[in-house]
């Protein structure tokens, strides 16, 4: 494959609340979600923060991150599982917004938590045909957890973009490999708020079958092993299942640490796989390789090998990292956090 | 905001377009399609702002019209851009940071929405410029 990534960017709302804090109100033991789930605070988006607003902010950080020409890019893919509008593309907006408009082609992808590693390997496809110059496929959510559900501990806000092409790489995408089944463990009907979810019994045949399937397939395709990785990134809905799935896999936990950001940020669904990604490129070296496999429920897995180049280092600091991004938060009480997402309906 | 007149302003509310008179060097936004002040001998050519400002004056909205009442209270300021014009938008910060002269940076917000199942309005307000790289 001759694809790669010219230039990424993310975005994170600066409002948090901490697991204790949702807790609380529903009369849950703090401790013991805490250390169920290894996560201690999520994101939470600004009042007049969507899927939109954040998708448009991560690209155009990966735009500036790397001095892109917008009218280079000839499409834009957006995966999310809260597209604001039901019918009218959220990738129109970032489109415009980036000034990549009109000589492009553009549409929304929904994929659970996946969409935006699709949109990688749809703009990949296209590069590599030639069909256009570059690509960008963006990741974001501002995902949605019912009051009292247990996805309302984990379920935050973020996005990630990522600039596809094949020239000027900072990262080469060795190969990617997908797995996809019909399996509903989760899912969310037209029209409805919330999502709903076959609850603890979706593990396995859900997030671990199709994330050590995806891994499995694409080591044995490339020839490589856990240890000729520098770095590791899977999908992380807590801060358990990667963990979990990284040791069966044969990857250790320093290999997955430098990726691991959901502790502090919470699972930004359709951002959650590509923003470990931008943690992890935000501090690889050239010529490192890095192993990430996406999941999304539904149920599918994204696996890519990936080749960090020399041109990493001239462009890394061209836009906000994800550990600035986490920096700085404002913590809210639950009350503040319903208002921002919406819970209380006026 | 009526669908056609926000569709009408699109591009100049997202990335802040304006225009630029070559022959005097004046900036306008939002944009004129003729220099005010050389009027027929200018030369008007887009010019997208940098959305990099200070804020000149502010006020901190309590109570507000219908459709901005779940933002109460929220920061409406007159910022200049670096460039010359003034333009009033929300700044979202701390309401004990802001002050007159503060450094403020765009960012993509939503502006409003026509009703819920209305059309969403997007566009730019601005947050404080961060001292080193970022945000």
């Amino acid at each position: 494959m001759s694809a790669g990534i010219v230039s990424y960017g993310a975005y994170i709302p600066r409002y948090r609340i901490k697991v204790e804090e949702i807790a609380k109100v529903w009369g849950e033991n703090a401790n013991s979600i805490i250390d169920g789930l290894m996560v201690f605070e999520k994101s939470v988006p600004d009042l007049d923060e969507d899927t939109i607003t954040i998708a448009v902010e991560a690209a155009r950080n990966a735009v500036n991150r790397a001095g892109i020409d917008p009218e280079r890019i000839g499409a834009v893919y957006t995966g999310s599982e809260s597209h604001p509008y039901a019918v009218k593309p959220s990738s129109t907006v970032v489109a415009e917004a980036i000034g990549a408009t009109p000589n492009m082609t553009a549409a929304d992808l929904e994929f659970a938590c996946k969409a935006g590693t699709a949109a990688i390997q749809v703009c990949m496809g296209l590069a590599e045909s030639g069909m256009i110059d570059l690509g960008l496929a963006i990741g974001s959510d501002v995902s949605q957890g019912a009051p009292g559900d247990a996805l309302e501990f984990t379920a935050a806000a973020g996005g990630v973009a990522y600039i596809i092409g094949k020239k000027d790489l900072i990262a080469k995408i060795d190969s990617t490999y997908s797995y996809t089944t019909d399996t509903p463990d989760f899912w969310r009907r037209e029209g409805m708020p919330y999502p709903e979810h076959g609850g603890r019994f979706t593990g396995e045949p859900g997030y671990f079958k199709h994330v050590t399937s995806a891994s499995s397939g694409l080591l044995q395709r490339m020839g490589t092993k856990p240890s000729d990785y520098n770095y590791a990134v899977f999908h992380q809905p807590n801060g358990k299942f990667p963990s979990r799935v990284a040791k069966m896999l044969g990857f250790s936990n320093e290999q997955i640490k430098p990726g691991l950001v959901v502790p502090r940020l919470g699972n930004t669904y359709s951002g959650s796989c590509m923003m470990g990604l931008a943690a992890t490129l935000d501090i690889a070296k050239p010529g490192d390789k890095i192993f990430m496999t996406a999941f999304g429920s539904g149920a599918g897995s994204d696996a890519f090998s990936i080749s960090v180049t020399d041109r990493i280092d001239e462009i890394r600091n061209g836009a906000p990292s994800v550990e600035e991004l986490l920096a700085d938060p404002i913590y809210i009480n639950y009350a503040t956090y319903a208002k921002h997402k919406g819970k209380i309906k006026l | 905001m009526s669908v056609p007149r926000f569709w009408r302003r699109l591009k100049n509310l997202y990335n802040l377009i304006g225009t630029h008179c070559e022959k005097c060097k004046g900036y306008f936004y939002p944009p004129r399609n003729m220099c005010p002040k050389c009027r027929r001998t200018g030369k008007i050519i887009p010019h997208k702002f940098h959305g990099v400002g200070e804020v000149l004056t502010y006020t901190i909205i309590h109570s507000a019209t219908r459709d901005f009442e779940k933002q109460t209270p929220y920061i409406l300021a007159i910022i200049k851009l670096d460039e010359g014009p003034r333009l009033t938008s929300q700044v979202i910060c701390d309401h004990n940071d802001i002050h007159i002269g503060m450094r403020v940076i765009s960012v993509f917000r939503r502006l409003g929405e026509e009703s819920e199942k209305g059309m969403i309005y997007y566009g730019t307000k601005f947050v404080p410029q961060p001292p080193a790289k970022t945000r």
